[in-house]
Formats: C-alpha cells, sequence, structure tokens
C-alpha cells in the first residue's frame, strides 16, 4: 500500500463526484450572499454562517428571521424543524457511517442534503479509502458553498448577466441521483409511496414545510410494507 | 450585531443536534431492527421528496403550465438513463430551462 499514491487518487474521485454540487452550491450560495448584504447585514456574515450552520435552507431563512428582529428561541425552534429531516439521513447513514472513527465527526457535521444524496447514490472508489472518500466529498461540498456565499455576499451585484433559473441546477442534481437510485433499489414502491406522501403533505400543509411534513408522512406509510418489500 | 451572531451560533448547536441526534442515539445501544429496512428504501424516497420539492413551485394555473419545468426535468432524466454523464445531464437541463423560461 503506497500512502502517497493513494491521496491524490482518493481526492481526485471525490472531486468528480462533487462537480455537480460545485455548480449548484456556488450559484445558489452567490445568491445567498447578495441577499444578505441586501437585506444590510455585513459580508463576512455568509462565510461565518455557512461554516457555523452549513444549512442552505435555514441559512435563507435566518435572514428574513434577523431582518425581522425575531427572537432567539423562535429561531431555534423554527431551524430545530427545518433541519429535523437531518435526522432521518442521520439514520440511514448509521451502517455506512460506522467504520470511519476519524473521519465520522466531520462527516456528520457536514451532512446536507446534496452531499447526503451524492454519498447514498455514488459508488466508493476504494474500499480501503472509503471514509477519506466521504469526508473529501463532504469538505469539498462545504467548500463550494463557502466560496459561493462569499462571493455572492463580496461581488455579488456585480455578476453582468441574468442567472435566474440558473437555481435548477439542484433539482437537476435530484432528478439525476433519483434516477441513480432506480438502478439500485429496483422497486416502484417506495418511489410511489414518496410521492403520494408529497403530494398529499402539499394538499395538507402547503409548500411550507413540505420537506419535513413529506419525510415524515414516506416513512409512517413505508414501515407497513417492510414485510411484502422484504420478501419480494 | 452581537445578538445575530448569538443567533447564528445557535442555529448551528441545533442543525449540528439534528444531525447528530441518530449517531449519539445509537452509541451504545443497537439501532432497532427495522432500521436494516429504513437503511436501505429511505435514500430513494428521500430523493424523490427532493426532486418533487425542487418543483413544487410550478404553476399550472398559468402559461405555459410548467411546461419549462417538466420539460428540463424530463431531458435531465432522459440523458442520465441514456449517456449516464451527471455533468451533461444537470447542464444540458439547466440550459435548457433558463432557455424557456426567458422565451415563455
Amino acid at each position: 500500500m503506497n500512502r502517497d499514491a493513494k491521496g491524490p487518487s482518493v481526492l481526485a474521485a471525490a472531486f468528480a463526484a462533487s462537480i455537480p454540487v460545485l455548480l449548484g452550491y456556488v450559484t445558489i450560495g452567490i445568491a445567498f450572499g447578495l441577499l444578505l448584504v441586501r437585506s444590510g447585514l455585513p459580508w463576512w456574515l455568509a462565510p461565518v454562517m455557512s461554516v457555523v450552520i452549513y444549512a442552505g435552507a435555514a441559512q435563507f431563512m435566518a435572514v428574513g428571521l434577523f431582518a425581522a428582529g425575531t427572537g432567539i428561541l423562535e429561531i431555534a425552534a423554527l431551524t430545530l424543524f427545518l433541519n429535523a429531516r437531518h435526522a432521518v439521513y442521520g439514520l440511514s447513514m448509521l451502517e455506512r457511517y460506522a467504520p470511519f472513527g476519524k473521519h465520522k465527526p466531520y462527516l456528520i457535521y457536514a451532512l446536507t442534503d446534496e452531499t447526503y444524496g451524492i454519498l447514498t447514490t455514488v459508488e466508493a472508489p476504494a474500499l480501503a479509502h472509503k471514509g477519506a472518500f466521504y469526508a473529501a466529498v463532504s469538505a469539498l461540498n462545504q467548500s463550494y458553498w463557502v466560496l459561493g456565499t462569499a462571493l455572492g455576499a463580496i461581488v455579488g451585484g456585480l455578476i453582468p448577466f441574468d442567472t435566474t433559473g440558473l437555481d435548477f441546477a439542484l433539482t437537476a442534481l435530484f432528478i439525476v441521483l433519483l434516477v441513480e437510485q432506480t438502478r439500485s433499489v429496483r422497486k416502484s414502491l417506495p418511489y410511489l409511496v414518496a410521492a403520494f406522501s408529497t403530494a398529499l403533505s402539499l394538499i395538507a400543509i402547503g409548500p411550507k414545510n413540505l420537506l419535513i411534513a413529506s419525510i415524515g408522512l414516506s416513512i409512517l406509510l413505508i414501515l407497513p410494507f417492510k414485510r411484502r418489500l422484504e420478501r419480494a | 450585531m452581537p445578538s445575530i451572531l448569538l443567533a447564528v451560533l445557535v442555529m448551528g448547536l441545533v442543525t449540528l443536534a439534528c444531525r447528530a441526534a441518530p449517531f449519539i442515539l445509537f452509541m451504545k445501544r443497537k439501532p432497532p431492527a427495522a432500521l436494516d429496512f429504513l437503511q436501505r428504501y429511505i435514500p430513494p424516497m428521500i430523493m424523490t421528496i427532493l426532486v418533487l420539492n425542487g418543483l413544487k413551485g410550478i404553476r399550472f394555473d398559468r402559461a405555459p403550465f410548467g411546461l419549462s419545468e417538466i420539460a428540463a426535468a424530463l431531458l435531465v432524466a432522459l440523458f442520465q438513463l441514456w449517456k449516464r454523464n451527471v455533468l451533461l445531464s444537470i447542464g444540458a437541463g439547466t440550459a435548457l430551462y433558463m432557455l424557456l423560461i426567458r422565451l415563455f
């Protein structure tokens, strides 16, 4: 085992896996940085939030809450509600992350929607370096977000072209990951249950808090099918 | 400003708590038996939900009735099924979306 030779190849594989997130995080990050400075907050708060919080939707929400002078308890409760879905992600990562003691704290801290999507879908290259690969993908993704948000806050106003619609890249990333999931999980039930749960949640509570409602509902609804899915 | 920094810190701790909760909860005790099952079926369900969540802003009640989003989403899926090149799928779909929302 030549450790020196393995280092760059793990990083190269991680970079290749993370490029789709680069596209999405830099564009959404710039949008966030712009919004932050236009709300009268200092530019450096953008990268600080991207390191301390590192959760896109929560950061967008925070800018509005700060501008409205919302109390800290309410901010904490709203953050808890918005990010509770990450506990579900962690739950399905318990075994996957179990062997990576050294990298585990960072992997847990950096588990965003997009990183979860990549790491549950993309095959890690060399088994011996899986932990390093996961950590490198997570760290690259976070660096894109920190850079994007800082860039948006510092020079976002100077972007000469109309970037409307560029945020579709993140939806496109999830579509790609969904297609890849259908290659490994070849049963229609989970997809149908998830789609049904999302539709029902949208009708019942509307577009706000849709993620947490539909994730919770889909887990409740899939459990009765446990036997059937395992038998087939 | 100090109150905003405190709020950022609190948000960071709450977010970290959400992400770390399952790992702390099952550090010593064994995870429930249903977990094997959930580890396998949560990712496809989450990906379905994240896609639909990204498309929830579609306005079917006015022109072009969500056709820009649907056409772009289909292009991404078809490219991914056909070529399996992630960047190509995302790039083509996003470019088509940006073009369509400017045309219609």
